[in-house]
């Protein structure tokens, strides 16, 4: 079973990686870094049978962080998407050198 | 090292030679309060120049001080001259060096009084100046017989060239500048002959140097003045290498500076041996440089620029010959060097010759004198390089006397045709024999006393020069036959061979000597007067204050001799001079002379005073009748000078000699390599630019990380992870 977890772990994670590698659409790669996320909640619950609760206690604060940060960062691309009529972040490039 | 401690105890311990600070004490008081009253009154560097005849005119814009509003024309600068404080100046001025005098001759009768128990230096410690490891040096004053000579000479005829220049530059706005300046010089000339060790004695050479160079430049808003300053003080930093060089190798070799610890160490190194030869050699270079001898004799002429007291003073009767007193200082170190000897004779030599062959053309009467002290400089050097440091000592002294008075003479007649082409509003040369003659009419004192000069210098017995001239010949002649240096060599030719080659020498600068001396009194004095109708009027002898001087320095020149007469003719009083510095230089002398005493034969001694005699009658008779002052006509009117005498005329062109083979390299290489290679190219270009460009680069290589695009800084994030991960895997 722990075997099973980690490596549906490991998948949700790549396909994180990889969609916010590839992707350019500012919701769409904020939708995969929330699956980084849960992906390693689901590692930390997995690994918990293992080494007891505290990874369990973890993922109560990612998931808190989580929430937070959906709420920071969709204001941030529904501002920048008025701005610009634009969530493409190719399109936005302004901080550089 | 401590080998200055000895002196406790000495006789003159307890005497008035505790108080001998004072005699460069008050020279640099008088310096403090002239400089103050000179600063005070600022605002008046003008020059208005009454010796400098061509340049005086135009050298007048810097009187503007007073003169403001007006054209700064001669007149208006003169008439606005006098400068407030001169007064004051005049009497500070000559009055510390009449007290230092006064302590000089007090500490001078106290040696008299002690006599022969005075067998070391008396050394006056007063601080330890640089106490650093193995060196140790205090500033210390070395009274002995030789540092005495020369306190006298320099306080006394000193004194006389300030009374002197009181009248000389009344008019002058730069009065109390002037004053303190030539306060400082003396101030710094007893550093340099009473320290008591090789860098105290530095300092003083520096000193005097820089005042030198002040003073050459008094006039400095006209630019050859201020020229001629600047070539003085380069050309003496040349020699002033020569003179540390030889220092580092002392210090390296004997680890001592003080003159009693580098006597002592000295005899124990081999015997004319490399080391002692070098050292010899680089103090030589100094003392070419400050003594103006070849190579570097080519400031001097030009350092007539100066007011005509200052030539006087510096430029023929002390710093100049500081060289000479730095040989003799030496005499220990030179004795041991044969080869550095026999160069020191040669250079003399033909410094002596060569100066005497342009003075003969020269119609500038600054310059002839000029010229006469560089070649009556190498005379000393003849007398110092053969190891008869009392002669050279003696010749110094003597020329210190009728040099001086010959270019006070010579200020007299400079200041009296300036006035008189100043009343007349002519722009002729005050300074050009040609514009001169038949002067003894309107000033018969300065040219009655003037002649004694130039018997004196010329060597007629029984004036001074003579005595000490002769003194210095017999002394070579005498070496050629039996001394160490005889016996060495120098570029394979054997030591007696240039000796008796250095004594013919000797003669015919001596020769020449008489016929330019007596060719400069004749145009000046004799024949008709040439300076202008108008200007005959204006004519007129100098007032007492400087004529005063010219007295007291007359007589000295006719007695001067009479100090050190020869064994043949002085009977009991004999040889004053030499006992005098037995002290000090009786080792060096004796050693010279391979240990026993001088002797000549009554009859060669005779035959030499006769020689010298005939030699300068010879040179006078030939001046009275080959030259015509009545054929003479004013500069502007005179043709130009062909052949030998247009080479004479131009110094052998060593001047431009020079300026090809030294000068203008030295300025193509500072131009290409130094300015244009080193320091824009180099310096400025790869050091400071370079360093901005490359900083620019690295900066916009950096920047260029930061494209603002996010998913590059994704990919460069995971890159990061993915080998900080490897890292950590593979370890």
């Amino acid at each position: 079973m722990l075997a099973e977890s980690l490596a549906l772990s490991a998948l949700l994670f790549t396909i994180g990686v990889v969609g916010v590698l590839t992707r350019r659409n500012a919701i769409i790669i904020f939708m995969c870094v929330e699956l980084m996320l849960n992906a390693v909640n689901l590692s930390f619950v997995a690994l918990s049978k293992v080494y007891g609760a505290t990874g369990q206690v973890f993922v109560v604060f990612v998931m808190t962080v989580a929430a937070a940060e959906a709420a920071v960062g969709l204001a941030i691309i529904i501002a920048i998407f008025r701005h610009r009529q634009s969530v493409n972040l190719e399109d936005i490039n302004l901080l550089k050198g | 090292m401590q080998v200055e401690h000895v002196s406790t105890g000495h006789p003159l311990a307890d005497s008035v030679a505790r108080f001998a600070w004072l005699i460069p004490a008050l020279p640099l008081l008088g310096f403090a309060l002239n400089g103050m009253l000179s600063l005070k009154a600022a605002g008046h560097p003008g020059p208005a120049d009454p010796s400098a005849g061509g340049h005086g005119h135009d050298g007048t814009t810097g009187g503007t001080g007073d003169t403001g509003g007006h054209d700064a024309h001669d007149d208006h600068a003169h008439a606005a001259g006098r400068h407030p404080s001169a007064g004051l100046v005049s009497i500070i001025g000559p009055v510390v060096l009449a007290l230092s005098f006064g302590v000089a001759v007090a500490v001078f009768l106290a040696m008299r009084s002690v006599g022969d128990a005075m067998h070391a230096p008396y050394i006056l410690t007063l601080f330890e100046w640089m106490p650093t490891g193995k060196l140790s040096i205090d500033v210390a004053f070395q009274i002995d017989q030789l540092s005495m000579v020369m306190m006298l000479i320099i306080t006394g005829i000193g004194f006389l060239i300030h009374v002197f220049s009181v009248g000389y530059m009344q008019d002058d706005p730069g009065y109390p500048r002037y004053f303190a300046y030539l306060n400082l010089f003396v101030f710094f000339m007893l550093l340099l002959v009473m320290g008591s060790s090789y860098p105290l004695m530095f300092v003083g050479w520096e000193g005097v140097g820089l005042c030198s160079y002040l003073l050459i430049g008094f006039w400095f808003s006209d630019k050859a003045n201020a020229d001629a300053g600047k070539k003085a003080f380069i050309v003496n930093r040349i020699g002033d290498f020569g003179f540390l060089v030889a220092m580092f190798l002392m210090f390296a070799n004997f680890g001592s500076l003080s003159f009693a610890g580098v006597n002592v160490a000295a005899a124990e190194v081999a015997f004319g041996g490399a080391l002692i030869t070098a050292i010899c050699l680089f103090l030589f270079l100094g003392a070419t440089g400050k003594s103006a001898q070849i190579p570097l004799f080519i400031w001097l002429p030009d350092a007539m620029a100066g007011p005509t007291p200052v030539s006087a003073l510096i430029h023929a009767a002390t710093m100049v010959t500081a060289g000479v007193y730095l040989i003799a200082r030496s005499a220990v170190l030179f004795s041991m060097a044969p080869v550095a000897g026999l160069t020191v004779a040669v250079i003399g030599a033909l410094t002596a010759v060569l100066a005497a062959t342009i003075g003969l053309k020269q119609w500038d009467i600054k310059k002839v004198l000029a010229y006469s002290t560089v070649s009556q400089l190498g005379y000393m050097f003849v007398g110092v390089g053969v190891g008869a440091y009392t002669a050279g000592v003696f010749h110094l002294m003597t020329h210190a006397f009728f040099k001086a008075l010959l270019f006070l003479g010579s200020g007299s007649v400079i200041y009296a045709m300036h006035r008189a082409y100043h009343a007349t509003h002519n722009h002729a040369d005050a300074q050009d024999m040609r514009n001169m003659g038949g002067l003894k009419k309107y000033m018969p004192v300065t040219f009655m006393l003037m002649w004694a000069a130039t018997l004196a210098i010329a060597g007629i017995p029984p004036f001074s020069g003579f005595f000490s001239k002769d003194e210095i010949l017999a002394s070579v002649f005498v070496r050629a036959g039996h001394s160490t240096l005889a016996d060495a060599s120098l570029l394979g030719i054997p030591g007696n061979v240039i000796l008796m080659g250095v004594y013919v020498l000797g003669l015919a600068a001596a020769l020449m000597t008489a016929v330019y001396m007596t060719r400069m009194m004749l145009y000046t004095f004799h024949g008709p007067n040439r300076t202008g109708e108008k200007e005959q009027g204006h004519l007129k002898e100098a007032p007492w204050v400087m004529t005063g001087p010219l007295v007291i320095l007359a007589i000295l020149s006719v007695v001067g001799g009479f100090v050190n007469l020869p064994a043949i003719i002085g009977g009991t009083m004999s040889e004053g001079l030499h006992h005098w510095l037995e002290p000090v230089v009786g080792e060096g002398t004796l050693r010279v002379l391979g240990g026993e005493e001088a002797h000549l034969s009554h009859s060669t001694e005779y035959a030499l005073i006769g020689t010298a005699v005939a030699i300068a009658v010879l040179g006078i008779i030939i001046a009275m009748t080959r030259l015509k002052p009545e054929a003479l006509v004013p500069a502007k009117d005179s043709p130009a000078e062909k052949g030998i005498e247009k080479t004479l005329l131009n110094k052998w062109y060593v001047d431009e000699l020079y300026e090809k083979t030294v000068v203008d390299p030295t300025l193509s290489v500072s131009r290409t390599v130094l300015w244009k290679g080193m320091d824009t190219g180099i310096i400025d270009g790869l050091l400071v630019n370079g360093s901005a460009i490359l900083m620019r680069a690295v900066g916009w290589a950096g920047s260029q990380l930061q494209s603002g695009r996010v998913g590059t800084y994704a990919w460069v994030l995971l890159l990061g992870v993915l080998s900080v991960l490897s890292a950590f895997s593979f370890r």
